[in-house]
């Protein structure tokens, strides 16, 4: 059974619809970049496949026994964050939130999930430092931490490298690359980058208000949808 | 100075109002900080006005003002917070309107009943001096009440505050905690305006927050100093109204802006 499947599943605000007959199949250890120009729909989609907006039509299907809240989620940062006044543990520890339950407080197991989370993105030794002292790489990888923390299968990242250095935009690739191999995790990031897409995904999904492609990155490539948005990203890419 | 200690501690009168106003500062200063990051600053501002306005109806309807002002400022604040999340209504004008609203009918009433007294006087500048037996055990329950929700709700509070969008992803119900917030700031501010008045009570919440964040890194130590100062700062300026007879709300005031200036100094220098 997939980990997560739209079936005709239509979204949209008030009863306005932004994004009509999605349809797509998602299965562990997949990595799916969604792509598509400013207002195709992403972020709705994002936020329909979190369950903080039900679908007009049709149904977002969690397979496997994945709950919407066991998604570990990299939102785009906020100007809040950036001024924050936190320690990257206090960050990093914010992610058990959702498996406290009733309890006030933390548990030394999740203390321990968040150290090891840390350890992993290789900010360890930053575990007492400021947060809005760090680089912007440095904050992404805190951030990544926190959404492994709250994940249980799959990883949803929101455009995670906009507004970093290439170096710091490499680095990021690479550490969810390892993330996606080695810890089994399923990847969907929405991404401009249409070049680290093609590098990394295994499966692409095009939007623009409705479904234009859904299928591997192999099938994308020869596809009309592919063909016409990889030439654009290319022109773009020489000339921008 | 040890005998101006000795002096003050000697009035029962005083005695209250240390108690009850060490805990209302401790309060503000607690939901200030949250209060400043998520730029809600203008939510105690004008929930004080809300107060204003229910305590005028109250004193001239003859009940008793508190018990009227803390469910009128809660739903005030509920209010006030739908009104932020509708996208029609922008959050500060939202605000303005309501304060500026409820202040309009507060000064209808009292001049159609009353006229400008002692008591109206009091709610605009604060008269924490004035506390009797009876309000200060409702002052105290009710801090003591915001203090303990506040700690028991600290890390979802955080993480609310930090990042909305991935607590709500998360499963975090964030619009009752925002609720939580907002009503435990309702109760804070109905309180300060005993001490404060109307018109001083939103320096209470977000000086020490300020004050504490151009210090600190951290968010507990941010959450911890805050407290601190708060503290400090208001047993200061209570000594200072006492030594030269100043109104004690504004004496407190005043002093939070001094270490607010002094702790900009120290930040410039230590560059």
């Amino acid at each position: 059974m997939a980990l997560i499947e739209c079936n005709n599943t239509t979204f949209g605000y008030s009863g306005e619809i932004v994004l009509r007959d999605i349809n797509f199949e998602l299965k562990g250890g997949e990595y799916l970049c969604i792509v598509g120009e400013n207002g195709a729909g992403k972020s709705t989609l994002i936020k329909g496949l979190l369950k903080l907006i039900t679908p007009i039509e049709g149904k977002v299907l969690f397979g496997d026994g994945l709950d919407a809240n066991e998604i570990g989620y990299l939102p785009q940062q906020t100007m809040i964050q950036k001024n924050f006044p936190a320690s990257v543990i206090e960050v990093v520890m914010s992610g058990c939130i959702n498996r406290m339950g009733l309890r006030p407080w933390y548990s030394k197991n999740d203390k321990r999930i968040a150290r090891e989370k840390l350890s992993l993105m290789g900010m360890a030794e930053y575990e007492k430092r400021c947060y809005q002292e760090l680089s912007g790489g440095q904050q992404q990888r805190v951030l990544l931490a926190r959404a492994l923390c709250a994940a249980k299968k799959v990883l949803l990242l929101d455009e995670p490298v906009s507004g970093l250095d290439p170096v710091a935009t490499a680095e990021l690739y690479d550490l969810i690359k390892t993330i996606n191999e080695k810890m089994d995790m399923t990847i969907i990031m929405v991404s401009h980058d249409i070049h680290a897409a093609m590098e990394y995904a295994t499966h692409i999904l095009h939007l623009s208000h409705t479904q234009l492609f859904f299928g591997s990155k192999g099938e994308y490539i020869s596809s009309k949808a592919g063909k016409d948005f990889i030439s654009v990203g290319e022109s773009s890419h020489l000339y921008g | 100075m040890t005998n101006i200690i000795v002096e003050l501690f000697s009035y029962d009168f005083l005695i209250r109002a240390m108690i009850v106003g060490a805990l209302i500062s401790l309060c503000a200063s607690l939901l200030g900080v949250n209060l400043v990051l998520k730029r809600y600053s203008m939510i105690g501002d004008g929930l004080s006005h809300v107060g204003f306005g229910a305590m005028a109806v109250a004193s001239a309807l003859n009940m008793a003002p508190l018990a009227v002002a803390v469910p009128v400022c809660v739903i005030a604040a509920f209010l006030l917070l739908r009104l932020s999340e509708n996208s029609v209504i922008k959050g500060d004008a939202a605000i303005a309107m309501v304060s500026s609203g409820a202040l309009a009918i507060g000064v209808m009433v009292v001049s159609m009943t009353t006229g400008m007294n002692t008591d109206i006087y009091n709610y605009m500048f604060g008269s924490i001096l004035a506390l009797d037996v009876t309000d200060t055990i409702f002052c105290v329950i009710l801090s003591v009440m915001v203090i303990i929700m506040y700690i028991f709700f600290y890390n979802r509070i955080f993480t609310v505050t930090f990042d909305e969008t991935f607590a709500k992803a998360t499963g975090t119900r964030t619009g009752t905690y925002n609720m939580i917030l907002a009503i435990l700031t309702a109760v804070t501010v109905v309180l300060g305006m005993r001490m404060m008045g109307a018109l001083l009570i939103s320096s209470l919440i977000i000086f020490p927050g300020m004050i504490s964040m151009r210090i600190c890194k951290t968010y507990k130590k941010v959450i911890v100093v805050s407290a601190i100062i708060s503290v400090v700062c208001f047993f200061t300026g209570m000594i200072v109204s006492y030594v030269f007879a100043a109104p004690t709300g504004a004496s407190i005031v005043v002093v939070n802006l001094v270490v607010f200036l002094i702790s900009g100094i120290v930040k410039l220098v230590s560059r």
